[in-house]
Formats: C-alpha cells, structure tokens, sequence
C-alpha cells in the first residue's frame, strides 16, 4: 500500500457526486449509501445486502444460482435436479469452473444437467407428479446416494411441495432425497441461496458418518470452491504439513465428506460470506471451534498456515507447517522479483463475490499494486466492517424469509474441542478464533468501497481512476476491456488459474504482468484517430 | 444401467434454451435499444452471462429485480420503476420488455402496465417500449426470438408510401451472417431493413468513449418502414406454420412475403439469389456467380473424403434442416438431425429434402444430449456438427465436432463465423473436409502429410 502516492487519489467525496449526478434523486440517495470514499481511522458504515433496485444493472445473481450453481455444484455424488422450465438448469449447467477429482470409482454427476423442464401444464395442473418421475428416473439410471431438488421461480407460485416429495421418494428408494426452496426471487442476491443450501446440508447430511478417520489433526476447509484448481493445491499443502482434511464446503467435495464433517477438530474459514452460518452450527452443536483463514497471496498462506499450527500446539506440526513455506517461498519470490518492475506502484479494482475482492488485496499488495477501489456482489455489513457489527444488524423483510437454523448441543458428540482456558490461551498467543475484521480496514484512505456496483458506477470509476487491470466477471469483462483497460475475471479465473496458496501466488502475479502489459492494449489507437483522450485511458500507460 | 429412450420425466442436459433469452438477442439489435426483463434478477443475469460468454461483447440488460413481496404483489411497481430508471441513465431510443415464466406464472399484465408508465410519465422524452410475451415453460429461446421480432414490427411498422425496399427477417444467425446478407443486398442494388442486426453490435471494436448502448442496429425509423417496404424475406422451415413478423406485414400492411430456410449450401442459397434477381430486376453480380462455381469446384474436390461420411446434426430446428440438406449435397449422410424443440417442423421438412436418404437418418424432436448421446451409440458417424454444448458427446465418442450456431463457448469469434450464402457454404464446406482429412490423418499409423 505504500506505493500509492496521495495524489493519485482524488477526493472521494467529490468523485462520488460525479457518480451520483446521474441516477434520479431516490436511487442516489440508496446508493450514496453503499458507496464509501474509504477512511480506516474512524468508524464509517456501509449499505450492503440490499434488494438492487430495479433498472439498475447489477452483477448480482439470483438465491437458486447460489444454492444450485455455488454450493452443491462443486459437489460431485449428488445428482442435482432442477425443478422448473428449462432456463435455469441449463444456465446452470456447468458454468462454473470447480474442478473435482471423483478417482477411477467415484461418482461425478457435474458435467451433467437435470432438469423437470416444465411445461404449460405443469404449471397450470401442478408439477409435483412429473417431478416424482424424474426423481425414479435419475435413480433408475445412476443410482446415486443422494438426489437434492431445486426450486424455480414459478415452483413456489404453484404450490408444489418439493419437500414432501423428497420425504416420499426418499422412503421409496432409500437414499437420501431433499430440497431446497431457492426460489430465484427470495433474498437480495445468491447470498440468500448459499444459507439456504448449507441449511439443508446441515440438516440432511452433516453427522450421519461418525467413523473418525486416521489422523492427529483432523480438518474442514469451509467456503472453498475449487475455483481452476485453488483447492487441489490446498489439500496438497495441508497433507505436506500432516493436517488430514475431512471435508471441503465446497470444493473437490463429496456428500461422504459433508457426513462426516462432524468429526473434525478445527474448521477453517476460507469464504466467511457464504459459510460463517455452518462454522458457527458446526460449533454450537458438536463443540468444534472456527477460525478465518486466507489462502489467498503467499503472505496470508504463511499466517494462515502459521495460526493453524498454533492451534494445535504441536511442535511437529509446526516444525513442518515453517518447512513447507519454507520450500514454497524461493519461488514465489523469484517470480516476484521478476514481475514487480513492471506491476509495482499499479492500480487495482476488484470487484466480485463475498470475499475475493478483499482476498486478492494482499495478493496484488505483494507486486506492489494498490487496490482502490473494491466490493462484494453479494456480502453483508460483516464482510465489509468485520463480525464486530454482527449484534447490531437488523434483521430485515427478505432476511427473515431465509430459515435461520435452530442448533442446540448434540446430546451425545457434542465435545467442546478446546476448553475455555485454552481458547483464552490461544488468543493471548495471537491465535484469532471467530473472528473477521472484514474489507474496510485494510483499505487505504480514499479507495472506494461500493457494494452492488452498477454499470454505470463501473463506467465512472474507470474513467476517474484508469486503473491498470479491472476485476470483476465475465459480465463486466468486455465493458471494461472495450475502454482499452485490462480486466480479469476472478470468479472464473478467465479459465486459468489455480491463484490459491503459493504455487497459485506465483502464477497470479505473471499472470498480471502478461495481462497488464501485453502489447495488444497499444494497438487499440488507430494510426489515423486524432482523439487525445484516450491514450489516457490504456491501463499499460 | 437403463436407456432413456423410453423415459422423459427429467430432461438430462437440454438441446434447448428459454425464450427469453431468444428475446433478448432481438432487442440487441435494434439500435438504441435497451432489453429488459420483466421478473427475477437471476434471469437477466444468467441471460446476460450466456450471450456475453457466447459474442465475447457486453450485453446490458435490466431487469425489475423481483423480490418475494413483488411475487406475492404483483410485478407492477417494479416495472414502472425499473423503466424510469433506465430511461434517466441510458436514455434508450427503445425499451423491449420480455416476461418471464415468474411474471407469467402471476399472470402481471404487462401491456397495461406499460400504459399506465406513458400515461403517468412527466417526462417529455420517452423511448417507445415494445413487449413480448415469453414464459419459459413454453416452446425453446427461437419461439422467443421469433415472437419478439413479431412483437416490434407489429407495434412499430406503419403505413406510407411505398419504398422499394427489402425486409428481411434472417432469424438467430451470427454477427458474421447479418454482415453477409447486408453486402449481398448491397451488391444486389436492393435497399434493405434487417431485423435484428447486431451485425455491430455484438460484434464491435474498442470504443473511444463509454458506449452506454453499443452503436448499431435497425433503428425504429427503419423498421416502421417495413409496413411499407415491397417484399419481405423470411428465413427459417419452423415459421410455415405461425403467425411470424413476415405473415403479419403481408396480412395487415400486403408486403409480399417470401418465406425460405436458411441459405445454406447451393440449393437453398440458389433459391435465395434466384428471388434477389427477381426482386432487383438485375442478374447475379459476376462476384457470386464466381463464389458459386469455385464452391461446386471444391464440392468436386473434397468429395472423395466425404461421400458416405456419417453426421450428426443437432441445435436450432432451422439450421439442422439447412446444414442437412447442404451435407446430402455434398455426399454426406445427415444420420441423426435432432433438436430440443418440439414443432414438428424437421420431421415435416426434412422428407422433402431427402426422400432418397430417408431410410439412414433418424429425426429426434423434443430430444435432449443425454439422449443423442445414446442415438449415437451404433451410428459410427464421423463427426457431429452443431453448438458447443454437444462437445462432451463428441468427447465421449472420439470423434470430432465441428461448431456452428448458438451457442459456442469454448472457442474465439463465434460470432464471426459466416454460415450463409455460397461464401458460408464455401467455409463450412473447407471446415468439414478438414477435419475428416485431419481425423484420417490423425489415425494414420504413418502420418502422410501428403493428402
């Protein structure tokens, strides 16, 4: 962050009202509160988890996108059915870029689509019969061990009752069957479907295998998606150190994984947007403690790495943590060494999901890029100013309409795994259980921090700043790349990837000295354009 | 492990999308004009994400962000409000609104609302807004597409004097196509509308300012003038039996109509210039009389790798019948044409093209991957040819595909790839060869380069 000069950045206030100036006076006055010209030194709030309004062009998705597409998704032995017309399984239908590695034996259902594909009559006589049908079929083909059904916008407007008939077919066929009510238009955004996905899970899956499996130090990795690979790196370095991995919520993952969860002694929180619910469930009713971790940028990997040792105590675990980053660092440096003349004192927005756009700071801080300007798609007021505003949130309209999961202590495996003394002791050695500061205080004065970015705000924050590389996703991509700024999509890593951990630091940061510098953003002035302006808008310059 | 032949509750990776994202591409290509969803924000996003990902161009779309109080409401209030908004901050000469099968399901009457927006709105400056019915639960994205360039002729075209000009309606065709048929026109000496042309617009170059609608398009000028334009042609075998754009302009406004399938391989490329040589009054320009022969040149050429090669054809109804009958001319047998759609039109259309092959090909309608995939089991064909969302098919069978139509997602410049006329014909046709050549190649224990 250093390397960002003061006046670089211009007066977030002033800029904002340039931002504003075009939306009628209701709509500025939602947004102006879910833009925030960013001061860590005093206490400032943002607007976030709010319905987008209508006719403002979000990136935001929609509660079956996150509870299908997100979280049970990456999940390869469930077979997935949607319950609606055609549009949303086919949309859905291995889009997103989570890898899975099922092994010579092992079930995989990702590459394929199902769907009821409702018709007119379906949805004027009722779906429920088709929907049993498609069930027996998927079973008679596959035989999976377990199915999960997913409602549609028009599903819960009919009244079928997809969670009778997962009870029904279920007792009929004798493998697990349960649904999801994610209709599309509940909650602001896929938020509310990633609640409503690991609810489920929780309920239907998680503690049904108490087979403990070998290891000293048994691990979940929570809100870890398997992005390009980021994952298989993950678990390579966790079995370098000793640390055995139960489950993964949900990356590389299996329906087996989520049954046995229940059994580990530490969860690991990678995205605290779409997981913190479940680290919390998971603690309250079988006594397993939670700690936000980052394997995002070399650094955080280390600290990361380092806090988990702590936990443990074991001084052979740590001895083997301090060898793997020691193994790992000469090459992250040298690729560092490499691209930090031409990435160094650079500008950065990142723009995406629930935590990336806070993650990938540390990753470009670490080629001396600055980022100013960031926000969620999807967050709440926690991701962005930390667990600390967590017991004065209030609970609004669509908020309420998402179960909130009673969780009480199992009367039988609920076993606390650390007592309260060791907790205290932990966090006297600097070991943060539970905790999550969120985006806002590790950025620096004057970035912005916008929550829901619109096009239009995009658009404005480009032609301000010409920042160096935009990121976002695939439905910004091309606006911004239009205006001869480079742009990385970082939900689907542009198709490359893995970023995670070291190996992942080092392919991010020649990744952005190709992107950033390529001669391809020189050519985009023709010869005979006169045009001044804009030279000042190639992001290479 | 049973088949599926005889199962259809769950479709297993579907050979169709929905409608409104059929709707959505039309309103892409009319000049100024801003699509918009009527319903869950998801819809909008998803249909967005798929076309982005498909022209590698941006694609706006609103939406009016449907939430659970909206559902249970009604979609009303959200409209008007996503409307106003839209028009302060991209001011769009055209708004088209599509439903959804959410605002379908609770029966929102959408062009009452859209009165209700002109007769509350203070503004001076108002855009037209055309709206579509497209509940995805019935018929696939190409109902979609055709009833939307429907509902914005029906509501825009108007009376005048008589122009001497062409209309033409070429259906869900690429970027590269649309500027196809604009040269030929061209060169033909013919004026002419084409709706939609997102020739520009979803295939366009870096920008010098923010583009808040991409430049390019018909404008609504345009296509008011269809009510009087003197012809209009229409591609595609699936419109014979609806009302279309083109049945509508000749019932109310007496535009001749000429209906053809898409102009793909000569036959049907014969029929479209025979009809520009009639309507122009002029003869085939020397240009395409060239590209017509060095065409049935190369047909000569390559025939000795393809005679009695085996395809499976797959994707939109239109262009399946196209590609089908352009491979029965150059020799290659069409053994599976299948479509996700369920109108009837392959299993009527196609006999009349291939009545001596009809006995080797099988028509599957209403059918989806997982089922083609079966089909293809004991067919032993040597390549497929259709969008990408058959490659795993390809995959699983080792044999090669070759990408045409929407959508394609896993290579560049989908957009660009030119299927029309005798020049599309002439690249399909190189494209095809090639890569039975290369497969040959491939398998060849001693690797001829020689071939």
């Amino acid at each position: 962050m250093e390397n960002i000069k003061k006046e670089v950045l211009p007066d977030g206030e002033m800029v904002m009202e340039d931002i504003l100036a075009k939306y009628p006076p209701k709509v500025a006055k939602k947004r102006s509160k879910s833009i925030v010209p960013n001061d860590s030194s005093r206490e400032q709030s943002i607007q976030s988890n709010v319905r987008t309004v209508p006719g403002i062009i979000t990136q935001r998705g929609c509660c079956y996108a996150g509870c299908k597409g997100v979280v049970l998704g990456p999940t390869r032995d469930i077979i997935n059915l949607t319950h609606g017309p055609i549009g949303c399984g086919f949309f859905s239908w291995l889009t997103r870029r989570n890898q899975t590695r099922p092994g010579p034996e092992g079930d995989n259902y990702m590459p394929y689509c199902f769907s009821t594909d409702m018709q007119d009559d379906n949805i004027v006589f009722g779906g429920e019969k088709k929907l049993k049908e498609a069930i027996q079929e998927a079973y008679d083909i596959f035989h999976p061990k377990a199915i999960g059904i997913f409602a549609t916008c028009p599903v819960g407007l009919i009244g079928d009752d997809i969670h009778a008939v997962a009870r029904e077919m279920k007792e009929k066929l004798g493998i697990n069957i349960f649904g999801f009510s994610c209709e599309g238009y509940k909650g602001v955004s896929q938020s509310a479907g990633h609640h409503i996905a690991n609810n489920q899970i929780f309920k239907h899956v998680v503690g049904l295998d108490d087979k403990r499996k070998k290891g000293k130090f048994l691990i979940n990795l929570l809100g870890e998606y398997n992005i390009g690979g980021d994952a298989f790196l993950i678990e390579d370095l966790f079995e370098r150190c000793g640390l055995t991995l139960i489950s993964t919520f949900s990356g590389n993952s299996s329906i087996e994984q989520f049954a046995n969860c229940h059994t580990a002694d530490l969860n690991l929180v990678m995205c605290h947007r779409s997981i913190n619910y479940v680290a919390d469930m998971l603690e309250k009713k079988f006594g397993i403690p939670w700690m936000k971790i980052n394997f995002i940028g070399a650094n955080a990997s280390a600290v990361s790495l380092r806090q988990i040792g702590k936990y443990f105590n074991d001084k052979e675990l740590s001895r083997r943590i301090e060898k793997v980053i020691a193994e790992e660092m000469p090459a992250v440096e040298e690729a560092r060494k490499e691209v930090m003349p031409h990435t160094k004192g650079k500008l950065a927005m990142i723009f995406v999901g629930g935590s990336r756009a806070h993650h990938y700071q540390g990753l470009f801080a670490e080629i001396g890029m600055s980022t100013i300007a960031a926000g969620y798609e999807f967050a709440h007021k926690d991701d962005y100013e930390g667990r600390k505003v967590l017991p004065d949130l209030k609970v609004d309209a669509d908020s309420r309409n998402i179960e909130e999961l009673v969780v009480e202590k199992d009367p039988e495996r609920y076993k606390p795994r650390k007592s309260q003394e060791e907790l205290n002791k932990l966090k006297k050695a600097g070991v943060r259980m539970k905790e999550y500061d969120g985006m806002m205080p590790d950025m620096v004065k004057n970035s912005f921090v916008i929550d829901d970015i619109s096009q239009h705000e995009t658009e404005m924050l480009i032609a301000k700043y010409k920042p160096a590389v935009f990121c976002a996703g695939i439905k910004e991509k091309y606006t911004v790349q239009k205006r001869g700024v480079p742009m990385k999509q970082l939900h689907s890593y542009d198709y490359g990837g893995p970023f995670a951990v070291f190996k992942g630091a080092v392919n991010f940061y020649r990744e952005m000295d190709r992107t950033i510098n390529s001669k391809v953003w020189g050519l985009i002035k023709p010869p005979w354009d006169s045009s001044p302006e804009i030279t000042a808008t190639f992001g290479s310059e | 492990m049973k088949t599926r032949e005889k199962l259809d509750a769950a479709t297993q990776n579907p050979c169709k999308l929905c409608a409104p994202l059929g709707a959505s591409i039309v309103f892409r290509g009319i000049r100024g004009a801003l699509p918009f969803l009527h319903g869950s924000q998801g819809c909008s996003t998803y249909i967005r994400r798929y076309l982005i990902n498909h022209f590698r161009e941006p694609v706006d779309i609103a939406s009016s962000n449907f939430s659970e109080e909206t559902t249970i409401f009604g979609g009303k209030q959200n409209l008007l409000d996503g409307l106003k908004n839209i028009c302060r901050q991209y001011q769009p000469e055209i708004i088209g609104v599509a439903s959804t099968c959410l605002s379908e399901t609770i029966g929102d009457d959408v062009p009452m609302i859209l009165r209700e927006f002109f007769l509350k709105s203070t503004s001076e400056i108002l855009p037209k807004i055309v709206s579509v019915s497209t509940p995805s639960y019935s018929g696939t994205h190409m109902d979609g597409f055709h009833n939307a360039v429907l509902s914005v002729v029906s509501a825009i075209a108007a009376r005048g004097n008589k122009l001497r000009q062409i209309g033409i309606f070429p259906g869900l065709v690429s970027s590269a196509d649309i500027r196809y048929l604009k040269e030929v026109m061209g060169d033909f000496g013919l004026d002419h509308v084409i709706l939609p042309d997102y020739s520009e617009t979803l295939d366009g170059g870096p920008w010098t300012e923010y583009q808040k609608i991409q430049q390019g398009g018909t404008s609504v000028g345009q296509i008011a003038s269809l009510g009087h334009s003197s012809g209009i042609i229409e591609f595609g075998d699936s419109l014979k039996m609806k009302e279309t754009a083109g049945t509508f302009l000749e019932k109310h406004f007496s535009v001749p109509r000429f209906a053809s399938g898409l102009p793909i391989g000569i036959k049907l490329t014969d029929l479209f210039f025979k009809l520009l040589e009639k309507m122009s009054g002029r003869e085939i320009p020397s240009k395409y009389r060239l590209a017509r022969s060095r065409l049935v040149d190369s047909y000569v050429d390559g025939h000795k790798h393809l005679f009695e090669k085996k395809a499976v054809v797959y994707g939109d109804e239109d262009i399946v019948i196209a590609v089908a009958s352009f491979l029965f001319e150059i020799g290659v047998v069409p053994v599976l044409c299948a479509t996700g759609a369920r109108t009837g039109t392959i299993k009527r259309v196609l006999p009349e093209i291939a009545s001596a092959y009809d006995k080797k090909i099988t028509v599957c309608e209403g059918i989806d991957f997982e089922q083609i995939y079966e089909k293809t089991e004991n067919l032993d064909a040597d390549f497929m040819i259709g969008n990408s969302k058959g490659y795993y098919i390809a995959r699983k069978r080792g044999i090669p595909l070759i990408r045409i139509g929407f959508p394609i997602h896993d290579r560049i410049g989908a957009q660009r790839i030119l299927h029309l006329g005798y020049r599309g014909t002439q690249q399909l046709f190189d494209r095809i060869v090639n890569t039975v050549i290369e497969k040959r190649q491939e398998a060849s224990s001693v690797g001829y380069s020689y071939i």
